[in-house]
């Protein structure tokens, strides 16, 4: 009886603790310029949980994800037909994020349980939205799994397991290398703490991904005066073509 | 002026890494890449009076470029390294401008047509599957038949037979149909429509397949037209000059699919080579570089088609939806 009124008590105290758990985060950047000769880009995410009381019991667990802007695409297989490699049957999958990258403190099955891994869509397998492929094809699962495997060959989707430092259970840092490829957009970052794989303390922000200087101007110009653009471009090969074939002639002729 | 200096400051950063980043392609490129393979096509520009696009688009695909993004950026380089191979060939006076005029028309409205499908194909998900059997059809029959037909040119010169009853050949067709045009730099006197209708074909092919088409232009000006050697190199670079001008356009204007950048790095070898092509190509003889170009032609022919025909180690792709 004295061991359940204890067990009871231990349960309410650590509640109470749980919710007392706040992350603070500090961006290395919270914004990634893309200029002319960008090349990709690191990004370094530093934070600290703060507390009112001692920490709780529980297995601690700390993750980040990054998700760049989601777009549907399009994933077609190839078959062969009549001898020839031909893209045959299309899945149209409604929301893919054009990067994700998601960095754990320790493997992501020990720290976040499957249940809040399917509400919080943390991992990449359930940030992808696919509401179903039409009925006449087989494995649609396979569909989605190419998205995953192809992005990830491209960098483009990450999982980095243990690659979020703990120190002294407060402190943690991490780093997320971003490829060169990227698209612009508000990169939608997320913070969990999780105990015994619930998640305590959630925290938010967002990664600005834009061009910027020359970049921005071409992009802009190509959208908003497209013909001016085109003209611009010819202009830009007339001349270059007419500054060669003169060049050229000048220097046979001395 | 101030962008000037932004130019300035990148060029001066470009010099540090060489990973420039295209802004339409949204890829990061190495820029002495891109200045390479502008050159190395140039190059050939010059030597063959082809665009070179047949080469130029499958290997931007290679490196990364988005398929429409290479294909529209492909057509702008072009018209710089024609433009510069053109102006040699102008001053040299082998350029038959009447018989360009009547090609490129034809041209003109063959880019939009080509267009017009090109996108309609985007839109049922199927157009680079056409795209390539368009290359492996055309590069083949183009390539074979050169390569016999030069290679027989080369056996006559060494056995001394002359033959010189190449023009009675095609009588048939350009000397029967209506519309009888005098070519003077050509020295013919033929029917318009050949002409109008081979500018009109070369322009749908070119907007479809992301080249100039000087590839099929030069073959159909020697055999179907029965141009002299001369000029038709001058008279082909001449014509896809505006062709792939006008096909810039409409794809900047419809898909926003033209990477300056891109086509300023391609441009910047492309002209340099296509001189130095031009240069080389006076050198050399005729039926040498018809052969050479047909063996070129078969290359790039036959490593497509086996990416037809042998499985790709990656089944699926990635492609998106409308806008």
């Amino acid at each position: 009886m004295r061991i359940l009124a204890f067990i009871v008590m231990l349960l309410m105290f650590s509640k109470n603790l749980v919710a007392n758990e706040q992350i603070v985060l500090g961006l290395s950047q919270d914004e990634v310029a893309i200029t002319a000769n960008f090349d990709g880009s690191k990004i370094l995410l530093f934070g600290a949980i703060q507390r009112d009381a001692p920490q709780p019991d529980g297995k601690m667990g700390v993750i980040i994800t990054i998700a760049g802007p989601s777009k549907p695409i399009a994933v077609r297989k190839k078959e062969k037909r009549f001898g020839i490699w031909v893209n045959n049957q299309t899945v149209e999958v409604d929301a893919a994020p054009s990067f994700y990258a998601v960095a754990t403190s320790a493997p992501f099955t020990e720290i976040v349980s499957d249940v809040e891994d399917l509400r919080n869509k943390i991992s990449v397998e359930r940030a992808i939205r696919s509401v179903g492929a039409p009925m006449h094809i087989q494995d649609s699962q396979s569909f989605t799994e190419a998205v995953i495997r192809i992005r990830k060959d491209q960098k483009l989707y990450q999982l980095l397991e243990n690659e979020i430092v703990v120190d002294q259970s407060t402190l943690f840092r991490t780093s997320v290398d971003m490829p060169a490829n990227l698209t612009e957009g508000d990169y939608f970052t997320r913070i969990f703490l999780t105990r015994d794989g619930k998640i305590v303390s959630q925290f938010d922000t967002i990664i600005d991904v834009k061009k910027v200087g020359l970049e921005r101007f071409l992009f802009n110009l190509s959208r908003e005066n497209p013909l001016i653009y085109g003209l611009l471009s010819l202009a830009i090969a007339i001349i270059a073509g007419w500054v060669a074939s003169s060049f050229f002639r000048y220097i046979r002729h001395t | 002026m101030a962008a000037l200096a932004i130019d300035l400051c990148t060029i001066i950063k470009l010099s540090g890494t060489m990973q420039i980043y295209l802004p339409i392609a949204e890829v990061s490129v190495n820029a002495f890449l891109l200045l390479g393979l502008g050159g190395f096509v140039g190059i050939l520009s010059g030597m063959f009076g082809v665009g070179g696009g047949f080469l130029m688009t499958p290997l931007l695909f290679f490196i990364g470029i988005p398929p429409a993004v290479a294909v529209a950026t492909e057509a702008n380089q072009i018209v710089a390294s024609s433009f510069s191979g053109a102006l040699a060939h102008l001053r040299r006076r082998t350029v038959d401008l009447k018989m360009g005029t009547v090609l490129l028309s034809g041209g003109l409205i063959g880019a939009a047509i080509g267009l017009y499908i090109f996108n309609y194909l985007k839109s049922v998900g199927q157009v680079d599957l056409l795209v390539k059997l368009c290359y492996v059809i055309f590069l083949g029959i183009i390539g074979s038949l050169m390569f016999i037909e030069s290679l027989n040119a080369i056996r006559r010169a060494k056995s001394n037979e002359n033959v010189i009853n190449r023009t009675n050949r095609h009588k048939g067709l350009v000397h029967t149909l209506p519309l009888k045009m005098r070519f003077k730099t050509s020295g013919l006197y033929i029917s318009a429509i050949p002409p109008f209708a081979v500018g009109i074909f070369v322009g749908i092919l070119s907007a479809i397949m992301g080249v100039g088409g000087g590839f099929i232009m030069v073959p159909a000006m020697i055999y179907i037209l029965g141009m002299p050697t001369k000029v038709v190199v001058g008279t082909s670079l001449f014509q896809i000059i505006f062709v792939t001008g006008f096909a810039t356009l409409l794809h900047a204007t419809t898909n926003y699919t033209v990477d300056i950048a891109l086509a300023v790095l391609l441009l910047i070898g492309g002209v340099i080579g296509a001189q130095i092509g031009t240069q080389i190509g006076s050198k050399m003889r005729a039926e040498q570089l018809r052969i050479l170009l047909s063996v070129l032609v078969l290359l790039v022919c036959l490593k497509l088609a086996t990416d037809l025909l042998i499985q790709p180690s990656e089944l699926f792709s990635l492609g998106t939806i409308g806008n």
